[in-house]
């Protein structure tokens, strides 16, 4: 494949998904081209999570087309393993590993799918754990530490992977506010650095500031697709203008 | 006293086949279950099927009937000869799986769901998952119904007695054919059990300990 006629990281097209009889994603098309940061905003309910978690295929949908740089998503097994290990996520929950210390969280993943020596592994793992701020806690176990520096020790444990993308599933929506900034910091700082990512979050600061583009969700639906300028300032949709007048306005 | 002194020997060498049974079957069974409840938990509906089928089949089926099983009919099939010791820990292994099996699928399910899932989708296959994140954070839950499972299995092994195969249940035969108190003699192996298990429940104990740390 030619740089010219280089696929998109992320095409999502004709997705719909249903749990049981409620309609979560309904037809949404998206595509999200190398190098660009994606805010998803919408009310909870709007399906944002689910599409942020069906594009490595942690919910699995009911029809359409998820294709990740140009590749189809295959079904469970091992070549979804190797796709998913090209695609960072970082949870609201954080979901770091509760029996071993940060630094391991950060390594198992390259030691076991990449076969990185554990010497290296480890050595990238604390240039990573430097590069978000917590170097000092390497060896501590999760629960030890506040929820900010584990959403950062997170993000860590995914960029490890070295992926192509980033999926941010509200990162910053379990924390503590005074918590918040610090984790909005190191995304912005990725974003910087061309790093590809989709972020569904209600971050309104970090979807003006670091955002290329807004995409605004609703009832399962993509209802406005513009830049942060557009969004925020001339909503098209009454859905959106409705949404942002209630978070606005307190 | 002179029940267990006049008969040291008969008592140290049975007790000790029934140590060996126990070991033996223990470590099958542990290593069974644990594929089992991998099996009931894995993503391909095919191999959760196997699982459930065998726990459904296995659990709480008469255990002298799994003996009668393997010791009578299953010669008759003219597979793979086995003799009846062998029979013995084929069938205490087998019956003992089906327990370990839910006892590690309890504990798998005391994991969050989340760290299966940030485990996916680093790109771990469903073997690595379990193996380095989701196991190793149930053991600690597993502890002690696990032991409870294994001391069952440890007491299991006298149904032996019953198809030729000589562990510490079978000390009353010896000792009534020698004239002994049978009583006191029986309270004697009962002892035997408490001794054998102390060890298995200070092991809980140290493992409990140990594990609760790693969190």
């Amino acid at each position: 494949m030619t740089a010219a006629s280089a696929p998109p990281m992320i095409r999502v097209a004709g997705v719909d998904k249903f749990f049981g009889p409620l309609h979560v994603l309904k037809n949404v098309q998206l595509e999200v081209p190398k190098g660009q940061v994606v805010v998803v905003l919408g009310p909870s309910g709007s399906g944002k999570s689910t599409l942020c978690r069906t594009i490595n295929r942690l919910e699995p949908i009911d029809s359409g087309v998820i294709e990740v740089d140009g590749q189809p998503l295959p079904a469970e097994g091992k070549e979804l393993a190797r796709l998913r290990a090209d695609v960072g996520m970082v949870f609201q929950s954080f979901n770091l590993f509760a029996h071993k210390t940060i630094v391991e969280n950060v390594m198992l993943a390259p030691v076991k799918v990449r076969k990185t020596p554990a010497a290296e592994a480890r050595k990238t793992a604390m240039e990573l754990l430097e590069r978000v701020g917590i170097a000092n806690q390497a060896e501590k176990f999760p629960a030890q530490l506040s929820g900010g520096q584990q959403q950062r020790a997170a993000i860590a444990r995914a960029l490890a992977m070295k992926p192509k993308v980033m999926l941010f599933d509200e990162p910053t929506s379990a924390l503590d506010p005074e918590m918040v900034q610090e984790v909005l910091d190191v995304m912005t700082g990725l974003a910087k650095d061309g790093m590809t990512m989709l972020v569904v979050t209600h971050e309104m600061g970090f979807a003006r500031k670091a955002a290329d583009r807004v995409i605004f969700m609703s009832d399962g639906e993509v209802v406005e697709d513009s830049t942060p300028e557009e969004f925020f300032s001339a909503p098209k949709s009454n859905r959106a203008k409705d949404f942002l007048g209630k978070i606005l306005t307190h | 006293m002179s029940v267990l002194t006049n008969n040291l020997d008969l008592f140290l060498r049975l007790f000790g086949q029934t140590l060996q049974l126990f070991a033996i079957s223990a470590v099958l069974s542990l290593v069974l279950g644990t594929f089992l409840a991998a099996l009931r938990v894995s993503p391909v509906p095919v191999f959760r099927g196997i699982g459930t089928l065998y726990v459904t089949v296995l659990r709480n089926t008469p255990l002298t009937l799994v003996f009668v099983f393997f010791v009578f009919a299953y010669p008759l099939l003219e597979i793979l000869r086995i003799d009846n010791y062998v029979a013995a820990v084929v069938s205490l292994s087998l019956y003992t799986a089906a327990f370990v099996c839910e006892v590690v699928r309890s504990g798998i399910n005391t994991v969050p769901v989340g760290q299966a899932e940030a485990s996916r989708a680093l790109g771990l296959t469903f073997v690595q998952m379990l193996g380095n994140v989701v196991l190793p954070q149930a053991l600690r839950s597993v502890v002690p119904p696990m032991t409870s499972t294994m001391i069952a299995l440890l007491k299991n092994t006298t149904v032996a007695s019953g198809f030729a195969v000589v562990q510490a249940g079978n000390i009353r035969e010896s000792l009534s054919e020698q004239g002994e108190n049978v009583l006191l003699g029986l309270l004697w192996v009962a002892l035997g059990f408490v001794i054998l298990v102390m060890p298995l429940t200070y092991a809980q104990q140290v493992f409990e300990k140990r594990w609760s740390v790693a969190r």
